[in-house]
């Protein structure tokens, strides 16, 4: 089946990238290193999510254990700087390859499981993870790892004057997982993907070989994850436990996909474009009092979120499209209720 | 042979206690197929509501229980009210994402009011006291937390069991809207439930600040494994949860004795892997 190279659908995505492209030259950002902060944060947690969004949205399957993958990235990144003395590269190959087969491998027995028996699998994944990790030397056990002073640039992966070049890699990294997601959508693969998603019985009654195709899936989420751990690496100087392979940090790709719009191009972006600055600012604006004002603040955020519009932003923006299109025949309730 | 056998009774004590915080998940969880993930920050707070009783008003966390778990019920009844009700019959994360909100919002709360140092609750009844049977050291508090939490276990068993109110709310689990035609108040239920399932945990709160010390993240861990002894035990079992309950302890305090204390939780959640990857449905679910 082919289809064309380009719709219109593309062109809208293609302006935003380059319009995205050109913010570095804008003074508003590019002056203010805060703001350029949030917006590389934005970025890497819209890329993220949409690695998670394969999983979890497209196939159904989710969960909460991909801080996993994403923490051997950011070790993979941060051993082959800290512990070797070398450029970041191999060890985010080794890092990426290696969560796809540890993926596989921990998934296999785990897709036997169903409904909250699966989530709360990945949930003890993360934590005999995290508690191995934590008490292991090698990989610099509790102490983490810190990054020493190289000189900046492509090669080492680190910059120090201006927040620039991160933020074109974090493009590049959005503009990569993005572009995979928008492949797989009109691809065999995603047509099977959510075939499983709706109806694991129905898809292999047709002939998808529906383990196969969850596997298949978590292996590419789970390296995509993975190659973001080792950007966020990169970016904090910084690999520990606590911050990359714990629970929270599984909990953020799970709610910034289903707050945006689970199973949906845009909605990881959405997510992220609206939760990163709210902690962000929060952390800025109430950080400072002490004992985690930006945390309750943000805490009671999601409830009302989750209670207002379970579908998610993606959810609301199709109930004002409804609204202001009503007389012109929209049909109704196509992606309210996408979620898994 | 004597450090086995004590190894183990710590380990049942404690599995007690689990296994009593589980029940209360489980009952939400078996009723309204909503994981409560702000359980753990409920015990949270009871340990804080019968600490702050022990520290302001010298009442003894003994006495303290009634009041931590009457608290508790009004957070759940509350919780329901406000967020709950509100997730029932979409998207089975809904509820899960909130109360992970509600849990966030909880824990920081208090780190806000109490500082996230560790508060211990000194000259309790309890406290410290440990008599000795056949050669085995029983940590006195210990005892009254397990037997206590059996206690309501058995309690909270057979009103699910034995009770009109029991059996319209297995009817209300197994399918609401034929219950409702029934003229059950299935709204009623679900309050009831939560409010129910939280005071469980409300008495293992309550009653835990005489042997553990109280902080902002004490709960994570419990609810961690609170979850991980409901899915072991088998969806809504009881039972199952008390056995699940007794496996986690006697399998942490086993491998924290004879392994490493750091490899307590690892084993832990093993132990849960392996059980599910033998039985996909938990021992005693089908």
């Amino acid at each position: 089946m082919r289809r064309k190279a380009l719709d219109k659908k593309d062109v809208i995505w293609l302006g935003f990238v380059a319009l995205l492209a050109l913010l570095p030259l804008a003074p508003v950002v590019a002056a203010n290193s805060f703001h350029m902060h949030v917006v590389i944060l934005i970025l890497l947690f819209a890329s993220m999510s949409q690695a998670w969004n394969i999983i979890g949205g497209y196939c159904g399957q989710v969960s909460f254990g991909h801080s996993v993958f994403f923490g051997i990235g950011a070790y993979g990144a941060g051993m082959a700087v800290v512990t070797y003395g070398g450029a970041p590269w191999p060890g985010i190959l080794i890092g990426v390859l290696l969560a796809a087969a540890i993926a596989v491998v921990i998934s296999y027995p785990c897709f036997k499981l169903s409904g909250h028996y699966f989530a709360i699998a990945t949930f003890a994944i993360v934590e005999i993870f995290n508690r191995s990790f934590m008490v292991w030397d090698w990989v610099g056990g509790a102490m983490g790892l810190d990054y020493p002073l190289v000189k900046e640039g492509l090669k080492n992966l680190m910059w120090y004057d201006t927040k620039t070049g991160y933020y074109y890699c974090a493009l590049i990294l959005f503009l990569l997982i993005f572009s995979v997601v928008r492949w797989l959508e009109g691809h065999r693969f995603g047509y099977y993907m959510r075939a499983v998603r709706e109806g694991q019985e129905t898809a292999e009654s047709l002939g998808v070989n529906s383990t196969a195709v969850k596997l298949a899936a978590m292996a590419l989420s789970a390296a995509l994850s993975a190659l973001c751990g080792a950007f966020f690496a990169q970016y904090n100087l910084r690999v520990d436990t606590p911050m990359v392979m714990s629970l929270d940090m599984s909990m953020k790709f799970v709610l910034i996909t289903i707050l945006g719009g689970s199973g949906t191009l845009v909605g990881p972006l959405l997510g992220a474009a609206v939760l990163i600055p709210l902690q962000e600012y929060t952390r800025a604006f109430w950080g400072g009092l002490g004992g985690g004002v930006d945390l309750i603040i943000f805490g009671l955020l999601i409830i009302l979120m989750v209670v207002k519009q379970p579908a998610g932003m993606i959810g609301i923006i199709g109930d004002m499209h409804r609204r202001f299109f009503k007389h012109k025949g929209i049909a109704k309730g196509d992606s309210a209720d996408g979620s898994p | 042979m004597d450090t086995l056998l004590q190894v183990l009774l710590d380990g049942m004590l404690n599995g007690l206690v689990y296994a009593l915080v589980a029940a209360g998940l489980c009952l939400i969880w078996g009723v309204m197929d909503v994981i409560n993930f702000a359980h753990g920050e409920y015990l949270m707070i009871a340990m804080y509501v019968s600490y702050w009783l022990g520290f302001l008003a010298k009442v003894d966390p003994l006495l303290s229980v009634i009041a931590a778990a009457a608290f508790i019920f009004l957070l759940g009844v509350l919780t329901y009210k406000l967020i709950i009700r509100y997730t029932i019959g979409k998207s089975p994360l809904a509820a899960l994402l909130a109360t992970f909100g509600l849990a966030m919002f909880l824990k920081n709360f208090c780190l806000n009011r109490f500082s996230p140092n560790f508060l211990i609750l000194s000259d309790t009844w309890l406290g410290d006291k440990t008599f000795q049977a056949g050669g085995l050291i029983i940590p006195l508090p210990q005892l009254v937390a397990g037997v206590l939490s059996l206690a309501v276990i058995v309690l909270v068993y057979a009103l699910i069991n034995a009770t009109r109110f029991g059996w319209a709310v297995q009817a209300t689990a197994m399918d609401r809207d034929a219950a409702e035609l029934m003229g059950i108040n299935t709204e009623r239920i679900y309050i009831l439930i939560f409010g129910i399932g939280g005071a469980c945990v409300g008495v293992a709160g309550g009653i835990m600040p005489s042997y553990l010390a109280v902080h902002p993240e004490v709960g994570s861990l419990f609810g961690l494994i609170a979850f991980v002894c409901v899915a072991m035990g088998g969806f809504g079992s009881i039972p199952g949860a008390l056995l699940a309950g007794l496996l986690v302890g006697v399998t942490e305090a086993l491998a924290g004795f004879y392994i490493a204390p750091v490899f307590k939780y690892i084993a832990v959640f093993g132990l849960y892997l392996a059980v599910v990857f033998l039985r996909p449905k938990g021992i005693l679910g089908w």
